[in-house]
């Protein structure tokens, strides 16, 4: 309760933070009440007397139109948020704590284990993404699991780098010494000491790999190694993109998922702007 | 009084690819309870690197580091905690020597909890600690920042988080050169309150004889990694018998400015000078170098009362 109501005095001093936790709010609840919220099956084919309701545009009834096949586009995009924030946010998190994880024992151990793991990083960032995650669909189940597995393993070596040089300017500042002359030992100093220093980029990080995610979703979906069975704005996209929607001017198919994905990367981006205040108490009063 | 700490032959070597630097070479010296010890010399001297290997932030690669009778030299991190609760600092720079995310009352707990303090008693030592650092009362500092307070402030805190775990020795690696003029003399009246109620032993590491001269008994000079001469502060200032002591003092500004002084009795810079090789590391920039300095590298030998001295002028002459 008391958590709470600090969280809330925060947000409200913050209008960044506030807009971005908005945006993860209305998102997480319409993904809660997604079959509540959606006025039709986004799966169902609709039809008009009996031709199927194709391309459709914004009515009444159907307030963002219908797709190529008669669906409704905003059941889509409602249904969408579900698969969104599972991958979006299980890649992120793991993408988040492979990287600090690494970049902070790379960045203050140093000597071999900051060798190797930069070694290791080099390999992971010279990997293509796309036939990387084929490779690994191919060998695996197809499905949302390929995905962040993917996402998560090509994606920490950008965290970690960051992460790591900035490990690397903060175990050199005098209140590091500090805490070892105060009997802390290397495990503490990484964790308590310099960890929640570099959270905020972390956070940074992890809300671009939400982005990612997303994306990586999409594309997989498109060439068939992702799951037939979810309803994503990836696979609204490519499907509007495979139906060249575009060249049709349905705009009210293909810029609501777009608008979506975007609007939830800067949302995640928005968040750990103004969080910076929290988490650098020292630019407050700058 | 015994020792509670000391060296014997202390030498830090650095490799950096394929040269070697002696930073610091054969370097005794010894601190009782109590007692407060001045090391001064220019930039580049050792004195720091000195000051890291007693407090074995810095391993030594020759000689000894004995803390109250025990040989610390080369004990791992984790046996080392008792010694830590023992042995503090208090950094140079108090707007970097506090982690900005810690309130004051999680900086000064901190050591607690490591050094294995039950929570019962942080309160009370929290409190008594802020007492002896002037930080009264404490309730109005604790749950700040460290950019909330000036520096004169931080370095209060510094010196609270250096005496929390009950130290009996402290290092003070240029305590005030950070802060105003005016909020120094504080600084080191507490630091030299601290002392004398719980007898510790203290050592001030300064480029500034004025400074030395206020806080410090004994004092060692060092050049380029050794030290050069040893005294009782007064005697040394009085009567340098180094001739790079007296250098040193000839440089202390005296606030008169239109003062009749002789101009600096040495030449040339730190950089002339011959690293490593046989020989006595001042040589070029000394007024009295002799064919035998280029040979032979002067021993610290004992000139009189309490007195060391390393130079070939010395030999010879009474003490």
């Amino acid at each position: 309760m008391r958590a709470a109501r600090a969280a809330w005095r925060f947000l409200r001093g913050e209008p960044f933070a506030f807009v971005g936790a908005a945006i993860y709010a209305l998102i997480v609840v319409t993904a809660i009440f997604a079959d509540k919220l959606a006025p039709h099956d986004p799966r169902e084919i609709l039809r008009v007397g009996r031709r199927v309701a194709r391309y459709l545009p914004i009515s009444p009834e159907h307030w963002l139109g219908t797709t190529s096949s008669g669906r409704d586009v905003l059941s889509q995009l409602i249904w969408g948020t579900r698969s969104a924030l599972q991958v979006g946010l299980t890649a992120a998190i793991v993408v988040v704590a492979i990287g600090t994880l690494m970049g902070l024992l790379a960045g203050y151990l140093g000597g071999w284990v900051d060798k190797l793991i930069t070694r290791l990083a080099d390999i992971v960032l010279s990997m293509p993404f796309l036939p990387f995650m084929l490779v690994l669909a191919a060998l695996t189940q197809p499905g949302t699991t390929v995905v962040v597995a993917c996402v998560a393993l090509l994606l920490w070596p950008n965290t970690a780098r960051v992460i790591r040089s900035q490990v690397l300017s903060l175990r050199e500042r005098a209140w590091v010494e500090a805490a070892r002359v105060t009997g802390c030992s290397n495990t503490r100093i990484m964790f308590v000491h310099i960890l929640p220093q570099v959270l905020p980029l972390a956070a940074l990080y992890g809300s671009v790999a939400i982005g990612w995610a997303i994306l990586a979703e999409a594309s997989a979906s498109f060439l068939g190694f992702g799951d037939p069975n979810t309803v994503s704005w990836g696979v609204m996209l490519q499907e509007a993109y495979a139906n060249q929607a575009l060249g049709r001017g349905a705009w009210n198919w293909f810029t609501p998922p777009g608008l979506a994905i975007v609007s939830m990367v800067l949302a995640g981006f928005m968040i750990s702007r103004g969080s910076e205040k929290l988490l650098f108490p020292k630019l407050a009063d700058k | 009084m015994s020792a509670v700490i000391e060296a014997r032959g202390l030498g830090k070597t650095f490799r950096t690819g394929r040269r070697t630097v002696h930073a610091v070479q054969d370097v005794s010296l010894s601190v009782s309870a109590g007692e407060a010890l001045g090391i001064v010399g220019e930039s580049g001297c050792g004195k720091t690197t000195t000051a890291r290997m007693l407090l074995r932030l810095e391993e030594p690669t020759a000689g000894q580091v004995l803390f109250e009778g025990e040989d610390i030299t080369h004990r791992r991190a984790a046996a080392l905690l008792p010694f830590r609760a023992r042995a503090q600092l208090v950094f140079q720079n108090p707007f970097d020597a506090l982690n900005p995310r810690f309130t004051i009352r999680r900086t000064l707990a901190e050591p607690l909890r490591n050094f294995g303090i039950p929570e019962a008693e942080h309160a009370a030592r929290i409190d008594a600690v802020m007492g002896r650092v002037r930080l009264t009362p404490a309730s109005a500092w604790l749950d700040r920042f460290p950019h909330e307070l000036s520096g004169g402030q931080l370095q209060r805190v510094v010196l609270a988080r250096a005496l929390i775990p009950g130290p009996r020795l402290i290092v003070a690696d240029e305590p005030v050169s950070m802060l105003d003029v005016s909020v120094r003399a504080g600084i080191l009246n507490l630091l030299r309150a601290a002392r004398d109620e719980l007898g510790l032993a203290a050592i001030y590491i300064s480029h500034d004889l004025a400074l030395i001269r206020y806080v410090c008994e004994r004092t060692v000079v060092m050049y380029l990694g050794r030290i050069v001469e040893e005294g009782p502060t007064a005697e040394l200032i009085a009567a340098p018998r180094h001739p790079y002591t007296r250098a040193l003092v000839a440089a202390v500004p005296v606030p008169r400015v239109d003062q009749d002084r002789a101009a600096l009795p040495i030449r040339g810079s730190l950089s002339d000078s011959p690293l490593g090789g046989t020989g006595c590391a001042f040589r070029d920039r000394c007024p009295h170098a002799m064919p035998r300095c280029e040979a032979e590298a002067p021993a610290l030998r004992e000139a009189g009362q309490a007195r060391r001295v390393a130079c070939h002028l010395e030999e010879g002459a009474p003490s």
